[in-house]
């Protein structure tokens, strides 16, 4: 099998302080890869390199062996990668479905979507297939309703609906488990699969390891910004430097 | 109809303008306190095209669109320095805008400087009144098309919309051009209802009261600066007439005062402006099924 995705040795700091510290795993193309860690350990700040919000300071970053470390934030999900994030970020103002409209802002850039009154003539195929999407997800929650006001649980997975419609290749989720209650964890697990098996890759930082053991086949693991350890989430639960990580040295929580 | 209705109605119709020319740039988040120097370029640029005595004597057909888009040219080439700030400087880069176009125009003697111009081509409603529905509804079009989404996405997380593909760089540009054309357009009929304009009728009160307006009337839908310039426009003219009906002192000497603090109650009841999405889907759509409202 292929990679989707490789890093090499990527590094990055921030007032001198290394936060990423030569940094390299592949991600196979169709797989379901997790990046474990405890907090602090750089998972995000990977994700903001990969989806171009940081540069790296030296190393390398390829999409289907295409070196993509120099093209910009805007133009990545153009290349095939979309993103969730820890905190929600969804437009606080905006429907559930003007939100996930958004997520298919890229396969709509012409002159002539731009311009078709897509709130005006409802019918349209843009809104259709964000509401089937929704649909597919078990949101179906009132499309036109501000997402401000929906329960934390729903946000966070239009979070994951706005990023999977814009067909990503590789779709990173920061944390898309955290604060959901058990029901909304299978769902998000079912709606992840059903992405997966229609060849979307996985890359996802999580911390409930159960949710990890359930859903990806491949770990890599983060400390103080250095990878520690990759393998199965059988070989990492026994690894002894991960449960130093997590438990000793260090007084992170291992949740 | 009666004069003052009349009165009244330029003044609505010239409000909603207005309005619209500051609320596109406020729904992707950029608050613009320069309605004046647009409102100052589209009438002189009108006024000296169309002026029979002084200007060139075109036609208005020719003259109303022309101004509108050298405004909406200004207001792009401005744009550029303008965008680089956010938030609180936003608000005094395009005051200090203004101040300069008010500066500019004073000192030329082409257009009268101090003293004001004529404008010789006068109309009634019959080009204002069509003009502003064509206003509202190209408000209400550009606002539901994936444009307006984009700038809608931008006021609320423009990082996010960046990595969603949005050229966020070229949308605010937009926005804010779009703005500065239908302020000169503004500027631009103002001139045929009153006949003479003055650089004075623009200063920094009028760009806070329009300001204003589209806060009040709320940045998130369309509605918002039809209702801001109705309530902006309607409750002095109230205040007045329930003064003369009563003749108590509070309305017709304090008005204004009572006014204002209409406003501040507004500003604290509704913070985020009459017409919200909330408020619209309560208006429009009974069903919003009680599970999905959060109780916290
Ligand atoms: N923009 C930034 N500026 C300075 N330090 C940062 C920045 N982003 C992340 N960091 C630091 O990088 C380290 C890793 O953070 P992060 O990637 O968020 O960890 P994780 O997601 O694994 O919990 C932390 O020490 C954090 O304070
Ligand atoms: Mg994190």
């Amino acid at each position: 099998m292929s990679n989707v995705l490789n890093l090499t040795s990527v590094e990055k700091s921030f007032g001198g302080l290394k936060v990423i510290d030569n940094v390299s795993f592949n991600v196979k193309k169709g797989s379901r890869t997790a990046l474990i860690g405890p907090n602090g350990a750089g998972k995000t700040t990977i994700f903001n390199l990969l989806s171009g919000i940081y540069e790296v300071d030296s190393g390398n970053i390829s999409l289907d062996n295409n070196d993509i470390t120099q093209i910009p934030a805007r133009k990545r999900i153009n290349i095939g990668m979309s993103r969730s994030f820890q905190n929600i970020r969804l437009m606080p103002h905006l429907s559930t479905i003007e939100n996930v409209m958004l997520g298919q802002h890229h396969l709509a850039n012409s002159a002539r979507e731009n311009f078709f009154p897509l709130g005006l003539i409802k019918t349209n195929k843009w809104a259709k297939l964000a509401e089937q999407s929704l649909i597919e997800a078990g949101l179906d929650t009132y499309p036109g309703q501000v997402v401000s006001e929906l329960p934390y649980g729903v946000q966070k997975r239009i979070e994951v609906v706005r990023a999977l419609v814009s067909n990503p290749k590789l779709l990173l989720l920061d944390e898309p488990a955290a604060g959901l209650n058990s029901t909304e964890t299978k769902e998000l697990q079912i709606l992840l699969e059903k992405a997966s098996s229609s060849g979307t890759t996985l890359l996802v930082v999580e911390h409930d390891m159960n949710f990890v053991r359930n859903l990806c086949q491949h770990v890599v693991v983060l400390n103080f910004g250095r990878k520690i350890f990759e393998g199965t989430p059988d070989e990492v639960s026994r690894d002894p430097q991960v449960l130093e990580a997590y438990l000793g040295g260090n007084d992170n929580n291992a949740s | 109809m009666s004069a003052y209705m009349t009165g009244i109605i330029i003044i609505l119709c010239l409000n909603i303008i207005i309005a619209y020319s500051v609320f596109l740039p406020a729904a992707a988040g950029q608050l613009n306190l320069g309605a004046a120097g647009f409102m100052i370029i589209g009438a002189y640029t009108d006024a000296y095209l169309s002026s029979a005595d002084e200007g060139l004597g075109l036609p208005i057909a020719l003259t109303i669109p022309v101004a509108a888009l050298f405004t909406g040219l200004v207001g792009f080439l401005m744009s550029f320095p303008i965008l680089r700030t956010r938030g609180v400087y936003m608000i005094l880069a395009t005051f200090a805008f203004a101040e300069i176009v008010a500066g500019i125009v004073l000192n030329m003697e082409i257009v009268g400087g101090a003293s004001g111009f004529p404008v010789t081509t006068h109309t009634e409603l019959e080009v204002l009144l069509p003009v502003t529905v064509v206003v509202v509804l190209f408000g209400f079009y550009l606002i539901s098309t994936r444009f307006g989404l984009s700038m809608r996405s931008i006021h609320d997380d423009e990082n996010v919309s960046l990595l969603f593909g949005v050229n966020t760089h070229l949308v605010k540009v937009g926005a804010f051009t779009i703005g500065a054309f239908l302020g000169g357009l503004a500027g631009a009929l103002y001139g045929h209802q009153f006949d003479y304009i003055e650089v004075q009728n623009w200063g920094i009160l009028f760009s806070i009261y329009v300001l204003l307006y589209v806060l009040i009337g709320g940045t998130q839908t369309p509605w918002g600066p039809l209702v801001g310039a109705m309530f902006f426009t309607f409750i002095p003219e109230i205040l007045r007439a329930i003064g003369d009906a009563t003749g108590i002192e509070l309305f017709t000497e304090l008005r204004f005062a009572a006014f204002g603090v209409i406003i501040v109650g507004m500003m604290v009841l509704r913070p985020e402006g009459i017409m919200t999405r909330t408020f619209l889907e309560l208006l429009f759509r009974k069903s919003i099924p009680k599970s999905n409202i959060k109780l916290s």
